[in-house]
């Protein structure tokens, strides 16, 4: 059995890998699952200084999931490469760092700091965050700020380019092709759904920011469409993201068209998800006699 | 090591209105510290997050924790726990309040049935305050504990030195419903104020220290903002540390989401901002370190 795939040029011992935001880098779940299993790690935002982020509440639970308004609190690329790529070398695994910033001059630095990382494998940017109001969004939900967020940040970036969309969009298609036309390498998606709860009993919005990402299990089938639609419309590999919580899930989205997957909020529900996930990838492959996972990309008929 | 696992339900009872008190029996009963916390998953899949609720006590099959349970039954007196406590099972407490769906999943187990935990969570009471080496060695104490703040403070109450520490309880409830009182009596003297003026002090528990000319070197508390907010003030104003538990929305519990974090009033060592995580740099913080 082969689970090995290729994102980009570079391969992945399996196609499992981490949503940004939902591990940290790493360490925290390092005491729940071995690392060394993964596909990927995926790392939290990191940005070109320390970002304070969004007052509390910042979580709510929603039915099947749950909004999140973080805001992309990180302690900024300085601490990031001295204290968790340093950690995430130790791993057998590929890293990809999540780069997020307000102007085009944020992720540009961000992007060449990290060039001279051997050990990033790639890089993933978020110009998909609904929860922060400068910047980030902003070039995710028009197709033209895309293409040209895109193009800048290929002129400077060492590593493949893999860009974060956004599912708050009227067609997630537009978007795919104009980052696939600017020179993006791959593609990953959905990020959160903007969602709003209130509570009724405080007359209150439940998240401080009043609206926040909307992920967990609810979200999957909107996430599998969108996967499925993008796969269609482009060329470049897809890592498909929303609501993954074991290996069926994972399975679905490889059928509809991704070429790997990240599992999000259903860490902070089952810290051992990750590598659940990898052994209900190979028990499908098993049941279903299938060679390579790779067969499975965009299989669904 | 933090670990999620499937524990056993040994008892549960309501002992206030909405307010349940849980024996699990479980093996992360041998790591948990007073003051720490579990995640705990409801089975209802449209739930999905962990609840974070207090560990309100702790029993252990060791020998030494057995023989503690023993020292605490000596000088003669007869027995005063229920028969509930598991003396001899790795088993942790909880007592919480039906807040919403899930605790009220939580509150309909019962004995025999399986538990989802996520723990020991948190740091936890630091039990040798101030350079001392003994728990709690030659200091007055305030353990304050208020409304769904109270259980937390009883396994810290346990754990301190009755001998060394001079442990002054100040319990606040909402009115006469009072629940785990007679517990904290075991470890040291109890003030109780109550809010509807029912029982004790009528007011919170500063009032209660007011009325009692209570004092201080230390102070332990866990309890609602407003509380927490004049304990702070109050250990400014007389220059004790005060370490005090706080509570937040959460989502993973283990310090990677930063859902929970609180200001910090220097910069934190984690995070490089002024936020510190309160599922793991807290729950417990001194309270010149923590804006609220």
């Amino acid at each position: 059995m082969n689970t090995e795939v290729i994102i980009a040029g570079v391969p992945l011992k399996n196609p499992v890998m981490t949503a940004s935001g939902t591990f940290g880098s790493g360490m925290e779940y390092s005491e729940f699952v071995d690392l060394n299993r993964l596909g990927a790690v995926v790392t939290k935002g990191v940005a070109n200084v320390p970002w304070p982020g969004n007052p509390t509440p910042r979580v709510a639970e929603v039915y099947g999931g749950m909004l999140n308004a973080i805001g992309l609190q990180n302690p900024g690329i300085d601490v990031f490469l001295e204290r968790d790529i340093p950690f995430l070398k130790q791993y057998d695994t590929k890293v990809i760092v999540n780069v997020c910033g307000r102007t085009v001059e944020d992720y540009v630095e961000v992007a060449e700091r990290l060039g001279e990382e051997a050990a990033v494998a790639m890089l993933e940017i978020n110009v998909s965050c609904p929860n922060v109001k400068e910047g980030a969004i902003a070039f995710g939900q028009k197709a033209d700020a895309l293409f040209r967020i895109t193009q800048e940040i290929k002129k400077y970036a060492k590593q493949p380019v893999i860009m974060k969309l956004s599912p708050n969009v009227t067609d997630i298609t537009e978007m795919a092709k104009a980052a696939e036309a600017a020179g993006a390498d791959a593609l990953s998606l959905i990020n959160t759904i903007t969602g709003m709860k209130i509570d009724i009993h405080r007359k209150k919005f439940a998240i401080a920011n009043r609206t926040g990402g909307m992920s967990g299990p609810a979200i999957k089938p909107i996430a599998v469409r969108m996967v499925y639609q993008a796969a269609q419309a482009v060329k470049i590999p897809i890592i498909g993201m929303g609501g993954i919580a074991n290996g069926e899930d994972a399975v679905e989205f490889l059928l509809a068209g991704a070429s790997a997957v990240s599992v999000g909020a259903m860490n902070f529900v089952n810290p051992y998800t990750t590598v659940e996930v990898v052994k209900g990838i190979e028990h499908y492959m098993e049941q279903y006699h299938v060679e390579n996972v790779t067969d499975l990309i965009g299989a669904v008929s | 090591m933090k670990q999620k696992q499937t524990a056993r339900v040994l008892s549960q009872r309501e002992i206030a209105p909405d307010i349940y008190d849980m024996w699990i029996e479980t093996s992360l009963a041998s790591e948990a510290k007073p003051g720490q916390f579990l995640g705990v998953y409801p089975k209802d899949r449209s739930t999905l997050l962990p609840r974070p609720v207090s560990i309100c006590e702790i029993c252990g099959k060791t020998g030494a924790d057995i023989a503690a349970a023993g020292a605490e039954r000596g000088n003669g007196e007869p027995d005063v726990r229920d028969a509930a406590y598991p003396v001899g099972t790795d088993a942790l407490r909880i007592v919480y309040r039906v807040a919403g769906a899930g605790t009220r999943e939580f509150s309909a187990y019962r004995a025999g049935e399986s538990i989802e935990l996520l723990g020991p969570l948190g740091n936890g009471f630091p039990l040798f305050p101030m350079g001392t080496t003994e728990k709690g060695a030659g200091k007055k104490v305030f353990l304050m504990g208020g409304g769904i703040g109270i259980p937390p403070i009883l396994e810290l109450a346990k754990q301190l030195d009755g001998g060394k520490a001079e442990k002054q309880i100040i319990l606040g409830y909402r009115d006469s419903a009072l629940f785990l009182k007679e517990d904290f009596e075991r470890y040291g003297t109890v003030y109780v104020a109550a809010e509807d003026g029912s029982v004790g002090t009528k007011g919170n528990v500063m009032d209660a220290i007011r009325e009692n000319g209570l004092e201080a070197d230390i102070i332990y508390a866990c309890g609602p903002m407003p509380m927490l907010r004049a304990i702070k003030k109050y250990a400014a104003e007389h220059r004790i540390p005060a370490y005090i538990s706080l509570e937040e929305h959460m989502a993973c519990g283990v310090g990677a989401c930063l859902g929970c974090v609180v200001k910090t009033k220097e910069i934190d060592h984690h995070s490089h901002v002024n936020n510190a995580r309160i599922c793991t740099d807290g729950p417990v913080f001194e309270a010149g370190e923590v804006e609220i």
